[in-house]
C-alpha cells in the first residue's frame, strides 16, 4: 500500500556518505552510526530506547507507546528490503532512522521508500539525526534506492528544517502532514 | 445518544461500523449510517448499505440508513449539525507500511468544520 500523493524532485540530492560511520556530535561525544538488523542485543537496546521515548517526539501514531506493541512494529521494520541504521553512543542506541518500501516486491519493482528518524530527546539537537538520516541515504543509495519520501507535522519546524538541509524538497502541502521527498542519484 | 457514523466501504469505515454498533448494543445509542461515494472504493453505494446492513444484523442493531449525495465531508457535517446528532463517527485514517497514521481528506474537513463531536476510530 502506498500513501503517497506527491511526485519527486527532478533533481538528484547526495552521494551520501554510506554507514559505518562515526561523528563527534555537538556535545563532544563519538557517536557510531551503523547498520543494525533489529536482532539480539541491537533489538534490546531499540526496544530501551523506544520506552524512554518522550511522548512529546511522537510523530503520527509512532513508535507506539506500549511495550508489546512496539515489538511489533519493529517486527514490521524488518521487512525484506526494509533498511534500518542506528546512533550508538557506547552500548546505549540513541536515534533510529528507517526506510521503508512501499510494496512488496523486487528491488527493481520497489518504486520509492518512506522514511522515518527518531531521535531520544537526551541527544537532540546536536546533529546526529541529520547525520543519521544522511547515512540511511547512503545505505539507500547504495542499494539502488531511487525515491525517498517522507511525512511531517506541519509545526514541526525544526525537522522541516533538518530535511530540507539534507535534500528533501516539499511536494505536497495541502494536508495536515508535508509530505517531503528527495531523488538520490545512483 | 443519537450517533451518526460515516461509511464510505473502505477498510476503515467498516471497522468504525463494527465499533459503533458495539458501543450502540451496550450503551442504547441510536444509530444512522451515512453511506457515501468515495473515488477510493470501487463498490457502488448499493453494495456499500448491504454489507452495512449484515455488520448491523450480526450486531442486533436497527439503525436509520441514509444515502450522501455531493461532497462527502460537507454532506457529513451538514446532516450531523443540521439534525442534531451527538457524535460523528469515521473510520478515516489509514497507516503506511512505517507505520505512520494518516487522515484521508473527508476526516481531515470533517475534525475542522464539524460542530458535533467527531470520533475516529482506530
Amino acid at each position: 500500500m502506498t500513501d503517497r500523493d506527491g511526485s519527486f524532485p527532478e533533481t538528484p540530492a547526495g552521494p551520501f556518505e554510506r554507514p559505518p560511520r562515526s561523528i563527534v556530535d555537538a556535545d563532544g561525544h563519538e557517536i557510531d552510526l551503523v547498520r543494525t538488523d533489529l536482532a539480539g542485543p541491537d533489538r534490546d537496546a531499540l526496544v530501551a530506547m523506544y520506552e524512554r521515548f518522550d511522548p512529546a517526539d511522537r510523530a503520527q501514531g509512532i513508535p507506539p507507546v506500549e511495550c508489546d506493541a512496539i515489538d511489533r512494529w519493529l517486527d514490521d521494520l524488518l521487512c525484506e528490503h526494509c533498511l534500518n541504521v542506528v546512533a550508538r553512543d557506547g552500548d546505549r542506541i540513541v536515534a533510529h532512522a528507517m526506510a521503508v518500501p512501499d510494496e512488496n516486491g523486487t528491488p527493481e519493482s520497489i518504486d520509492a521508500y518512506e522514511l522515518a528518524i527518531f531521535v531520544e530527546s537526551a541527544y537532540q539537537d546536536v546533529g546526529i539525526g541529520t547525520e543519521l538520516t544522511k547515512t540511511l541515504l547512503g545505505d539507500a543509495a547504495a542499494a539502488d534506492v531511487e525515491y525517498v519520501w517522507l511525512t511531517v507535522e506541519r509545526w514541526n519546524e525544526p525537522a522541516v528544517a533538518v530535511y530540507r538541509e539534507i535534500g528533501f524538497e516539499v511536494v505536497e502541502s495541502t494536508s495536515f502532514e508535508l509530505e517531503m521527498a528527495i531523488r538520490l542519484s545512483a | 445518544m443519537d450517533v451518526l457514523v460515516g461509511v464510505g466501504g473502505t477498510a476503515a469505515s467498516w471497522d468504525a461500523l463494527e465499533e459503533t454498533a458495539e458501543r450502540a448494543r451496550i450503551a442504547g445509542d441510536a444509530v444512522t449510517v451515512a453511506i457515501y461515494e468515495t473515488d477510493d472504493v470501487a463498490a457502488d453505494p448499493e453494495t456499500v448499505e448491504q454489507r452495512a446492513r449484515e455488520i448491523l444484523t450480526a450486531a442486533d442493531i436497527e439503525a436509520d440508513i441514509r444515502h450522501l449525495s455531493g461532497d462527502p465531508g460537507g454532506a457529513l457535517v451538514e446532516l450531523a449539525d443540521g439534525e442534531g446528532f451527538d457524535r460523528l463517527v469515521l473510520g478515516g485514517s489509514s497507516r503506511s507500511n512505517l507505520g505512520k497514521i494518516r487522515l484521508n481528506e473527508i476526516s481531515e474537513f470533517v475534525v475542522l468544520n464539524s460542530k458535533t463531536p467527531v470520533t475516529l476510530v482506530r
